[in-house]
C-alpha cells in the first residue's frame, strides 16, 4: 500500500501539467460547492440575525392571508382595533401599529424619499429601535396629531449633514414636522434600508395619508413559550371584531422558517449545480487515467510479469485516480474557504459563512469521485494480459 | 531434484482475426535446474510463445506445463503471478526499465508483490546490483546509464527475487558487440556460480552456440538439437 502511494505520487509527478489540469476539474467543483453553499449559510445566517434583531417574542398581525404570491389585502384594521386588542391581551398600550407610505422628506433645498410610518409610542416597547438622540413618540402626540418626526440615521445624515437635527422643522409630503429624535444607525434589514425611516405619530399619518385604515399590529408575547398563545388569543380577538374578514399573525420562527426554506432549496439548487462541475471533473480523471493505463501499458506488463497480482495494479491505478481528486479536492476546499471569506469581505450584502460540513463533505465527495471514476481504468489495467502488454510499444 | 521448467507436449493455439494459428504443436522439454540452454529459430517459429509458456505468462491450450514444479493448469491468475515472481527472473532485450525510478528501486520492484519490507528490499537490490557489478550506481536512473549497465540492472532484478530460472530474451539484442559480450560473460558467470538456470532466447545463432544445449523451434514443434 505505502509502495503503491509511492508509485502513484511518481506518476503524477511526472505529468505534473497533465495532472494539474486534471485536478482543475475537481477544484473547480468543489471551490463552488464550498463557495455557494457559504453564500446560502451566510444568508441564512444574516436573515435569521436581522428577523431575530428586530425584538424578541413578536407577533405581527397583518389581514388577509399571508402566503408567498397572494395578493396584497386592502386593511380594514383601525387604530381602536389595536387598543381593543392590547386590553384583550392584558397588555394595554403595548400593541404597536403601522400605516406606512413613500413620501418626499425636505428640508432647506435638500430631499430625500423616505419611508414614512405612522406609528404609535408601543413601538420601542415591542422592537428593538434605539435611539441616538432625543425621543420616541408619547400618548399625547398621537392623541394631538402632533406633527412631531422621529428619524433614521441615514435622513439625517442626508439632510442635515452633520449638523444637528433635535427641534429642526421639516416636510413630510408638504407638511411641516419637528424632529423629535434620532435613531441609531441599524442598518438594512431584509434588504430595506431601515435608516431611511422616518416615524409620526399614527394620527398625523391617517390625516398626512388620507386614509384610516392600519396596515399591521404588532405585538410581544411575554414570554417565548407564549409566543402561540399570544397569536392565537389575537386572532381570535379579531375574528370576533371582523367575522367576515380573514387575519394572519405570523411570528419569527415563521417568517424564518419560510425564508429558511427558500434559502436552503436556493442553497441546495446551487450546490448541486456545483456539483455538476464537480461531476464532469470526475469524468476528466476518468478519462486521463484511461491515457495513463495505455502509457503505461508496457509498465503493467513488467510488473504482472515479475509477480504483481490484479488488485497490486487495480489498486496502484484507483489509488492514483483517488489521489488526483483529493489533492484537488483539498485545493478545492483552500480556494473555496478562501474565496468565501474573500467574497464576504469585499462584497457587504453577500455574507458568507463557511460551516464544517461542507469542506468535509467536498472532500469525502471527491474522494468517492476519484474512486468512481478511477474505478473502470484501474479495472482495466488490472486486467491487461502480461504477454500483450510487454509486446506493445 | 524437481526439473525447474518442465513442458509435456504442450500445444498453444490462439485465434487471430477469425483464423487459428497453431503456434505450438505439442512441445515436450525440461529444463533442469542449474541448465544453461538456449532456444533458436526463425521468427514465427513460435520461440516467443514458447518463451511466455515457460516464463508462466502464458497457460498452453494443452498439455501439461510446470514451472517450478507447479501446473499452471491448477493455478489461478495471482498464483501464477506469485509462481513467476518466486521461479523466473525475466531480462528483455529492451530492459524495460522504470523510467523515473532509481537502479536500486527498479531492482527492488518484484520484491514489493512478494511483501518484502521496505528496507529490505532496498538492501537485497544493493546486494543484487553489486553481483552484476553495478553497486556504484545505486541512484541512477535508467536515463543516466549506457546500454549494457541498463541490462544489468535488469539482470539484478531478475535475480533480486533468487529465482531458479532466468529467462532472457534477445538479451543482446540492443547492445553493440562488446557489451553484449559482457552481458553473456555474466549470465554464464552466474550460472556456473550460482546455479541459477540460464535460458536465452535468440535468433544469433553465435551467442546460441555459447550455451550448454540448444533447442531449435521450427513451425511450432522442436528439432532434435
Amino acid at each position: 500500500m505505502a509502495e503503491a502511494f509511492r508509485v502513484a505520487v511518481t506518476a503524477l509527478r511526472a505529468n505534473r501539467l497533465r495532472s494539474l489540469l486534471t485536478m482543475l476539474g475537481v477544484v473547480i467543483g468543489v471551490a463552488a460547492v464550498v463557495v455557494l453553499v457559504a453564500i446560502g449559510t451566510g444568508a441564512k445566517q444574516e436573515v435569521e440575525q436581522q428577523v431575530n434583531g428586530l425584538g424578541a417574542n413578536l407577533v405581527i398581525v397583518v389581514p388577509g392571508r399571508l402566503e408567498i404570491g397572494s395578493a396584497p389585502t386592502r386593511s380594514r384594521l383601525q387604530l381602536e382595533d389595536a387598543e381593543d386588542l392590547g386590553r384583550e391581551l392584558g397588555q394595554p398600550g403595548r400593541v404597536a401599529v403601522t400605516i406606512s407610505s413613500g413620501e418626499t422628506v425636505r428640508f432647506g433645498s435638500r430631499d430625500v424619499f423616505a419611508t414614512v410610518s405612522g406609528t404609535n409610542p408601543a413601538v420601542p416597547e415591542v422592537f428593538v429601535r434605539p435611539l441616538a438622540r432625543g425621543d420616541y413618540l408619547r400618548d399625547s402626540d398621537v392623541d394631538t396629531r402632533r406633527r412631531v418626526a422621529v428619524i433614521g440615521s441615514g435622513i439625517a445624515e442626508a439632510l442635515f449633514d452633520g449638523a444637528d437635527p433635535l427641534g429642526r422643522t421639516l416636510s413630510v409630503g408638504g407638511v411641516r414636522f419637528r424632529v423629535i429624535g434620532v435613531f441609531e444607525r441599524i442598518g438594512s434589514s431584509l434588504g430595506a434600508d431601515r435608516d431611511d425611516e422616518v416615524h409620526i405619530p399614527v394620527t398625523a399619518a391617517q390625516r398626512l395619508f388620507g386614509d384610516v385604515r392600519i396596515d399591521a399590529f404588532a405585538l410581544k408575547a411575554p414570554s417565548t413559550d407564549e409566543i402561540e398563545q399570544t397569536r392565537r388569543a389575537a386572532l381570535a380577538v379579531l375574528a370576533d371584531r371582523y367575522p367576515d374578514e380573514e387575519f394572519s399573525a405570523v411570528t419569527q420562527d415563521q417568517v424564518l422558517g419560510t425564508v429558511g426554506r427558500i434559502l436552503g432549496l436556493l442553497t441546495t439548487v446551487l450546490a448541486a449545480i456545483a456539483a455538476i462541475s464537480l461531476l464532469v471533473g470526475g469524468v476528466g480523471v476518468s478519462n486521463i487515467m484511461l491515457v495513463s493505463v495505455r502509457e503505461r501499458t508496457r509498465e503493467i506488463g513488467l510488473r504482472k510479469a515479475v509477480g504483481a497480482r490484479t488488485r497490486d495494479i487495480t489498486l496502484q491505478f484507483l489509488l492514483e485516480a483517488v489521489l488526483l481528486t483529493t489533492v484537488g479536492g483539498v485545493i478545492g476546499i483552500a480556494l473555496g474557504i478562501g474565496g468565501s471569506l474573500g467574497l464576504a469581505a469585499v462584497v457587504d450584502q453577500l455574507p458568507a459563512v463557511v460551516t464544517w460540513w461542507s469542506p468535509a463533505l467536498a472532500f469525502t465527495v471527491s474522494a468517492a469521485v476519484g474512486i468512481f471514476f478511477g474505478v473502470v481504468p484501474a479495472r482495466r489495467a488490472g486486467r491487461l494480459d502480461p504477454v500483450v502488454a510487454l509486446r506493445t510499444e | 531434484m524437481t526439473p525447474a521448467l518442465e513442458a509435456v507436449d504442450v500445444t498453444r493455439s490462439y485465434v487471430l482475426e477469425g483464423v487459428t494459428v497453431h503456434a505450438l504443436r505439442g512441445v515436450s522439454l525440461t529444463v533442469e535446474q542449474g541448465d544453461y540452454a538456449a532456444v533458436v529459430g526463425p521468427s514465427g517459429s513460435g520461440k516467443s510463445t514458447l518463451m511466455h509458456l515457460l516464463g508462466g505468462l502464458d497457460r498452453p491450450t494443452s498439455g501439461v506445463l510446470r514451472v517450478g514444479g507447479r501446473d499452471v493448469a491448477t493455478l489461478s491468475q495471482d498464483e501464477l503471478a506469485q509462481v513467476r515472481n518466486a521461479t523466473i527472473g525475466f531480462v528483455f532485450q529492451s530492459f524495460q526499465l522504470l523510467g523515473r525510478t532509481s537502479a536500486v528501486d527498479n531492482v527492488a520492484m518484484p520484491l514489493v508483490y512478494r511483501g518484502t519490507r521496505r528496507a529490505q528490499r532496498r538492501a537485497r537490490a544493493r546486494a543484487a546490483l553489486e553481483r552484476v557489478g553495478m553497486g556504484h550506481r545505486l541512484d541512477h536512473r535508467p536515463a543516466q546509464l549506457s546500454g549494457g549497465e541498463q541490462q544489468r540492472v535488469a539482470i539484478a532484478r531478475a535475480l533480486v527475487g533468487e529465482p531458479q530460472v532466468l529467462l532472457a530474451d534477445e538479451p543482446t539484442g540492443n547492445l553493440d558487440t562488446r557489451t553484449g559480450e559482457e552481458v553473456m560473460a555474466l549470465l554464464e558467470q552466474l550460472n556456473a556460480e550460482q546455479g541459477v538456470a540460464v535460458v536465452l532466447v535468440t535468433h544469433d545463432l553465435d551467442v546460441a552456440a555459447r550455451a550448454a544445449r540448444q533447442i531449435r523451434v521450427r513451425d511450432g514443434r522442436l528439432e532434435a538439437a
